[in-house]
Parts: structure tokens; sequence; C-alpha cells
């Protein structure tokens, strides 16, 4: 009995010892990457490339939940807000919710599992098939060249994305609201305007989504380059990307805001 | 042939961690020009002595020079100078898969040299007439058969004319002819390009007919080493199985276990 | 795909992103009123009780925004609240304004109101108002409700 005891508390002492372990990796490989970025900034067309097949090529997701999260906004808005005579507010409630929150938090869980678990994949197929160590034979380093590229893609997009996000919500907000509903056109804008401030709700916003595509891009290429090297070994890394993504930006979501709106 | 040496490995030890040695006590001297077969059982270490050549991992003690240099006591950057000279063809060729064939070979041209394109492109066109693919600069990696694939990797390798070169496994999974135009290829370019090159395999044939030396490696030490016609005639019992492919004999057809009877729970009944 | 093509996403998407961006801290937010009174006077007043009064809440006068809540400060000495105004410079208000904290609505956010007086003399840079009015404070009035119908009760 007192075994089954002591092999469990060994089993939760391994676990620990093998995340924080992981987690040491981990912020090792982030430094690495940023110590070899240089080559992103000379050779900016490396990154560029990578720009497409991570930005352009998530803007249709981007834009289409963008226009639905902002839709359904406006429609529980105006729902709740007309219980109390204020659905000329909807605007506001639409614009903050987005600005502050769902647009850099949804864009990001959408940017992880679409674009980050791309970049798992890509980079744990190359090392799986050899390319990453015969690029490190031929002499040119894979971190530089391949992970680099991609981690700064992944950083510059994500932004972007959320700002697009926003802005399609806050239209998508307004179609409801507005055209369909037929709340008053002047009051949705003003009110949003008066009541959405730059640098308490755009200023965060962004500066949240900013960390979002750092924690993002850092884990997706940190998981394609750590996988086991064999088709099983990419797949878990892509699910470890998305799980780990996820629950990395809502966590760094609260303590953000904490800091941003409490001032803790 | 010049008899200089090139590659010298001494009293070299491997282990990944205290408990698995992976290679103990290994020497060898490779000399300039020579095509040299390291062949070995699988798990025999053969493919980690491939890599430690390389600087892909470093010694548990003992060194590799090449052309005079220690391998493992080189920075990044003189181990990346090094490189340079070496190339390496990779069990599977390693190609790039979002490149063309054209942009595989010019890789390395294009990231280690201010080449002008033309002259790139005349450089890709040569080295891939080389290995028989001039025609097919054009097409995708996904595109190729296994034993083209290969020969494009090989044709990336020897891009800048390397003087060392790598071979880990070249033969695995080739139909009989793409094997032997692999074969012929490698020790051909080998002469003509003057280099070393080291094959890493378990085809005993092919690598026979092509080689000029052969080390065997069994469980982490030298077995046996000569010339391909000393290997073939050597009256040493393990030598005599690898070459011949037996089942039994010094490497026994049975994991060690215990006796089958009692495996079996027969030594009750019966005693 | 061709170089020319990928760049002509990516100069694309870098526009609509920025784009976006521009539209959230200029339609959105509202960055243009932010700093449009770049020229702005301080000038502040002492409120018994601010309520709910946050620093960037507007300043109003006839309902029309002239400027916003700079600094809100504690005075140890008086004991109360200093609220610090920036005024923009187009709007002048004479001596005896009178400041007031309201509320947009029953559950809106509070801002605070300028009546202005008649006096020849206009407010200037750091100058004080003197006439204020506390933020009503919901707690407090439904109290004063209480008790005045108790000392109704009394009477019978």
């Amino acid at each position: 009995m007192s075994k089954h005891i002591i092999s469990a508390i060994q089993g939760v002492g391994h676990r620990t010892l093998e995340g924080i372990r992981r987690l040491g990796r981990a912020t090792l490989y982030f430094l690495l990457v940023l110590w070899k970025s240089g080559t992103s900034l000379k050779r900016f067309g490396l990154v560029v490339r990578e720009l497409y097949y991570f930005g352009v090529l998530s803007l249709i997701i981007i834009v289409v939940s963008g226009l639905f999260v902002g839709m359904v906004l406006g429609l529980q808005g105006y729902e709740t807000l007309q219980k109390y005579g204020s659905e000329t507010a909807v605007g506001t409630m639409v614009a903050l919710s987005l600005v502050r929150e769902l647009g850099p938090v949804v864009a990001a869980l959408l940017f992880a599992s679409s674009a980050g678990s791309a970049m798992t994949v890509e980079i744990g197929l190359m090392k799986a098939t050899e390319q990453l160590a015969a690029m490190d034979m031929m002499a040119v380093d894979p971190v530089a060249r391949v992970v680099a590229p991609r981690f700064w893609a992944g950083v510059i997009s994500m932004p972007l994305l959320a700002a697009i996000f926003s802005v399609m919500g806050v239209f998508g907000g307004y179609l409801v609201a507005v055209v369909f509903i037929g709340v008053d056109d002047g009051s949705f804008w003003s009110q949003m305007q008066s009541n959405v401030d730059f640098r308490v709700d755009i200023l965060n916003g962004f500066i949240k989504s900013c960390f979002f595509g750092i924690a993002v891009s850092a884990i997706a290429v940190f998981e394609g380059h750590d996988s086991l090297p064999t088709a099983e070994g990419v797949s878990v890394a892509t699910t470890r990307t998305v799980v780990t993504s996820s629950l990395v930006i809502l966590g760094l979501d609260f303590i953000l805001t904490a800091f941003m709106f409490r001032g803790l | 042939m010049t008899s200089e040496t090139l590659v010298e490995i001494s009293d070299l030890n491997f282990a990944y961690d205290d408990k698995r040695a992976i290679l103990k006590g290994v020497n060898m001297t490779m000399k300039r020009g020579q095509l040299i077969a390291i062949m070995g059982g699988s798990g025999s270490g053969k493919t980690t002595l491939l890599k430690l050549i390389g600087g892909a991992a470093k010694p548990s003690s003992g060194y590799i020079k090449v052309s005079g240099q220690i391998i493992h006591a080189l920075g990044h950057n003189a181990l990346y100078a090094m490189r340079r000279k070496m190339g390496k063809l990779f069990q599977f060729g390693g190609l790039f898969t979002d490149l063309s064939v054209f942009d595989n070979v010019a890789f390395q041209m294009r990231e280690h040299t201010d080449l002008p394109e033309s002259m790139i492109r005349d450089l890709v066109l040569m080295k891939l007439h080389a290995v028989g693919l001039r025609g097919a600069h054009h097409l995708m990696p996904a595109e190729l058969s296994g034993g083209m694939a290969r020969r494009v990797a090989l044709a990336r390798s020897i891009a800048l004319d390397p003087m060392l070169m790598l071979f880990d496994e070249p033969f695995t999974g080739l139909d009989p002819i793409s094997l032997s135009v692999i074969g012929s290829l490698i020790r051909r370019l080998t002469d003509d390009l003057g280099m070393t090159s080291i094959i890493v395999t378990h085809d005993v044939q092919e690598t026979l007919s092509i080689v000029d030396y052969v080390y065997l490696i069994s469980n982490g030490v030298i077995a046996a080493h000569g010339s391909p016609d000393e290997m073939k005639s050597s009256e040493k019992p393990f030598v005599h199985q690898f070459i011949h492919g037996e089942v039994d004999g010094p490497v026994p057809f049975h994991y060690p276990a215990q006796a089958y009877r009692q495996d079996l729970g027969l030594e009750d009944i019966f005693v | 795909m061709q170089r020319a093509t990928l760049d002509l996403w990516v100069g694309l998407f870098v526009i609509t992103g920025i784009g976006a961006l521009l539209v959230l801290s200029l339609k959105i937010g509202n960055l243009e009123t932010y700093h449009s009174g770049g020229d702005t006077y301080v000038i502040s007043g002492n409120f018994e009780n601010i309520g709910g009064l946050k620093v960037r809440a507007p300043v109003k006068s006839s309902g029309v925004v002239v400027g916003r809540v700079a600094d809100i400060q504690f005075s140890t000495k008086t004991y109360d609240a200093i609220v610090t105004l920036n005024i923009e410079n187009r709007y002048q208000f004479p001596k005896d304004t009178f400041a007031s904290i309201l509320t947009a609505g029953l559950l809106g956010e509070q801002y605070v109101g300028l009546d202005a007086g008649g006096d020849e003399v206009m407010l200037e840079e750091g100058d004080t108002i003197m006439r204020t009015n506390s933020a009503v404070v919901l707690e407090e009035m439904i109290g004063r409700f209480l008790f005045d119908k108790a000392s109704e009760n009394d009477d019978f």
C-alpha cells in the first residue's frame, strides 16, 4: 500500500521535474531564436515569404470570424441593453468587448490553431525528413534560416490580424444593430467614440495582441523543433502547440488585463 | 592519389548516457582520395560515428581530426567553416520539399557565395548533369522517385566541391538499378573531384565492389578492417558471417534468454 | 508562387492591418479628440464627494465636451477631492462657473458638468473653481429618503 503511495508521489515529482525541464528548454530556445534573428532582419525577404503563409492565408478565417462574432455581440447586446432603454450603447459594448478582449484573444486562438499548428507541422516535418540536419551540415543555421523568419512573421502578423478582427467585428455589430434592427446610426458611433479610449482600450488591446503573437509563435516553433522526428511525434507536437498556446493566451490575457486595467 | 591523412580518429568513445556505450575505443585513419566503407549491423554505432565526424555530436573521450583540426573543439563559426568543405548525403536525402530541384542544388551556392545568378545556373546544371538529372531541374522533390531524389541530394551535397563526403546508408530502399547507379556515381565522383568519401552501410555486395577500404564495426568496436578482397577471404567467424549474410554465427539468431524449456514452464513437469 | 505575387499579397495584408489599426484608433477610439485641443488650460476644483468619477472622464457644458478630467487627488488639508480638469483653450468660462459631477442616464458613466456664471472675469490657467456640487451617491439618497419617511411617521 505504502509502495503505491510512494510511487504515486514519485510520479508527481517526475512530471513536475519534466515540466520544469521542458520550460527551461523552451526558454533557452526562445533566447536562441532571438539571438539568431539577425539573418531575418538582414534578409527580410525570408520573413515576407512566411508572412504570406501565416498572415495572408489566415485572413479569411479572421475576417469571417470577426464579422460573425461582432454580429452576435450586436444581437446579444441589443437584447440586453434595450431592457434598460440604452440600446444606443450597443456600439460601445461591441467596440469595447472587441478591442479590449475578444479581438486580441479570439484572433490569437484562431491564429494558434491555424497558423501556429501549421508552423509546428512545417518545422517538425523538416526535422523528421532530415531537412534541418541537412541544412546544418551545409553550414546554414536552421534556427536562423528556417525558425527565426517564421517566428517573426508570426509576431508581425498577430497584431495586424487582431486589428482586422476587431474592425470586422465592429462592422458586424453595426450591420446587426443599425442596418437590421434600426438603432440610431449617429448615436451608435458617437457613443462608441466617446467611450472607447485610445490609450486605455485600443493601445492596451494592441499590446495584448503583440504579447500573444510572441507567445504563440515561440510555442509553435519550439514544439516543431523539439518534436520527435516521426509522424507521430509531429502530430503530438501539433496538438501540444494548440493546447499550450490556448492556455498561455488565456492565462496571459488575465495577467495583462490585471496589469492594464486594474494597475496591479 | 596522395597518401596524406585527411581523417584521423583516435581512441574514440561515445555514449548517450552512462549506461549505453555506443562506441568504445575506435581508431581509424582515412587518406585523401580514398573511398572507405564503415559497415556493421543495425545499431552497431556506425551512423553515430558519421554524426561525430560531421560535428553533430560530441565524443565522450578521444577525438576526430579532419585535416588536422579536432572537430569537437571547434567553435560554432569554425565548425561551419569546416562543414563548407564537407558534404553529407542523408539516408532519405533531406531535400527541401518547398524548393525545386534546381533551387535545392543552388541552395548552398546562394547561401555561401556571391556568385551571379547566371554562373549559379551553369554550376547547378553541371552538378545535375554529373548525376544525370539535368533535365529534371524544374521538378519539385515530391515528383521524384526515391533513386532520383537521392541523386539530386548527392548533386546538392557536392555543390561546393567538398573535400570530404559522408554517405549515410546511401543504398537503403533503392531498386537494383538505382542502387548500382548510386554506387557507381559515388565511386566516379570520389575519383573525379578527388574527395575522400565515407560510406556507412550494411549493403555488402554493392559496397565491396566500389570501395578501397572497409571497417567492420560490431557493438561499438572495430571487429575487422582491410581491403574488400581481404574481407571476402577473411576466416574470422564474425566477418565471414557478416559478409555472407549467414543466419547464425557469432551474432546469434536468438536474443539472449533463459532456457527455452524453462520459459515454456516445462521444467517442473519433467524433472 | 512568383516572388512578385507573394510580395503583392503580403503588401496588401500589411496595409490592411495597419489600416485596421488606424480605423480603430481614429474612428472607434477617440484619438482625434484626444489631442485635437492640443492647447488646453488647467483648472481645478474641490469636491466633497466625486462618486465614481474617473480620470479621462469628459467635462461637458450644455452637453458639449469641452475637456477631460486630468487628475484626481485627495487633499489631506481640506479632506476632500481635488479634481484637475483640462479645458480646451477655445472654451473660456467665467470665474463664478458652477462645476458639478453628473451621471449620464441612470447607470451611465459620471462626468463633470460646467454651468457658466455671469462674472466678467474668465478662469485662467491654474485657477480654482469655487462653486462645486458633489456627485449624487445613490446610497446617501436612499438613506435620506428613509430618514425623511421615518421622521414623517414620528409626527403621528
